[in-house]
C-alpha cells in the first residue's frame, strides 16, 4: 500500500475515523499527565518554582517550529504532486502553530520577567519567533483572503517556503549569534542532557502530550476542510445543473 | 495544597493562559467540525 492513497479525501476520512479516538485519548493522558506531574516537580534552587513554565514553554516552541515544518513539507507535497488533502493538511495545522507560538511568546514573557528582569528583550531567539507568529498570521490571513482554493494553495505555499527562514533562525539563532538573553537548548542530543531527571522526564511527557494533541487538532482541522470543500463542491455541481 | 511560594503569580498566569489559549483552540476545532458535518449532511438531506 502506498502512502499517497492518503491523499484521496475518502480514504483520508476513513483512516481518521478509526485512529481519531485513539489519538485523542492518548493525546489527553500525555498533555494532562505532562502539566500535572511538571506542576507537581520541586522548585529550582535559582529559578524557584517558575521552573515549572518550562513544562508548557519548551514544548509549545517545539511545536511552533515543527508545525511550520509540517506546513512546509505539506505545501511542497501539494506544489509537485497536486494533492488535495496535503494543501487542506497544511491550512488546518496554521491556527494550531500560531496558537503555539503565541503560548512560547506569553510564557517567555511571564518567566522572563522574574528571570531577566524584562518582559521582552530584542534577543535573536526572541525576535525570530515573533517573525515566526506574524508569519503563522499572514498564511492564514492569505488563505482566507484568496477566494479560489487552489490559487490560494499556491500563494500560502509560496509564503511557507519564505517562512521556514525564520522557523530555522527560531530554532538555531542562539547558535548563530551568542549576545542574546534567551540560554541554549535544555535538551540536547549532542550535548548530553544538561536538565534533571526529576524536571527532565515530566518534560518528555508533556512534549510527546502536545505532540499527540497537535495531530488530533490537525486531524479533526483536516476533516473540517474536506467537509467544507466537498459542502463547495456539491453546492457548485447542483448551480451549474 | 502546592507552595509556589514568591513566584506564585508568575507561575499561575502563564499556566492560566496557556490553559486558556488550548482550551480555546480545542473548543474552536471540535465546533468548527461539528458544524461542517451538519451542513454537509443537512445539504444531502435535502437534495
Amino acid at each position: 500500500m502506498s502512502l499517497w492513497e492518503y491523499a484521496n479525501p475518502a480514504k483520508f476520512m476513513r483512516t481518521t475515523d478509526r485512529v481519531l479516538p485513539w489519538l485523542v485519548v492518548s493525546a489527553a493522558i500525555c498533555v494532562t499527565g505532562g502539566l500535572v506531574w511538571g506542576f507537581l516537580t520541586p522548585d529550582d534552587y535559582r529559578q524557584g518554582s517558575t521552573v515549572k513554565i518550562v513544562f508548557l514553554h519548551v514544548p509549545a516552541a517545539l511545536m511552533a517550529i515543527n508545525i511550520w515544518v509540517m506546513m512546509l513539507v505539506a505545501s511542497l507535497i501539494w506544489i509537485i504532486r497536486r494533492h488535495h488533502v496535503s494543501a487542506l493538511a497544511a491550512k488546518a495545522a496554521a491556527p494550531i502553530g500560531a496558537v503555539m507560538t503565541l503560548i512560547a511568546l506569553i510564557t517567555g514573557a511571564i518567566w522572563g520577567q522574574p528571570m531577566w528582569g524584562t518582559w521582552w528583550e530584542w534577543d535573536p531567539r526572541l525576535t525570530s519567533f515573533l517573525i515566526l507568529f506574524l508569519f503563522y498570521v499572514g498564511y492564514i490571513a492569505l488563505w482566507s483572503a484568496i477566494e479560489d482554493p487552489d490559487s490560494a494553495a499556491d500563494l500560502t505555499g509560496v509564503v511557507c517556503l519564505v517562512g521556514s527562514v525564520f522557523a530555522l533562525l527560531s530554532r538555531y539563532a542562539v547558535l548563530f549569534w551568542n549576545q542574546g538573553l534567551h540560554q541554549g537548548a535544555s535538551l540536547s542530543v549532542q550535548s548530553g542532557e544538561r536538565m534533571a531527571a526529576t524536571y527532565r522526564h515530566p518534560l518528555y511527557l508533556s512534549m510527546i502530550g502536545f505532540g499527540l494533541l497537535f495531530l488530533a487538532l490537525v486531524v479533526i482541522r483536516t476533516r473540517t476542510e474536506i467537509r467544507k470543500r466537498r459542502l463547495a463542491a456539491l453546492q457548485a455541481q447542483e448551480a451549474r445543473a | 495544597m502546592i507552595d509556589l511560594g514568591r513566584y506564585a503569580g508568575t507561575v499561575l498566569a502563564a499556566y492560566g493562559v496557556s490553559l486558556l489559549l488550548l482550551v480555546g483552540l480545542i473548543w474552536h476545532s471540535v465546533a468548527a467540525n461539528a458544524r461542517a458535518r451538519r451542513n454537509l449532511e443537512r445539504h444531502k438531506t435535502d437534495a
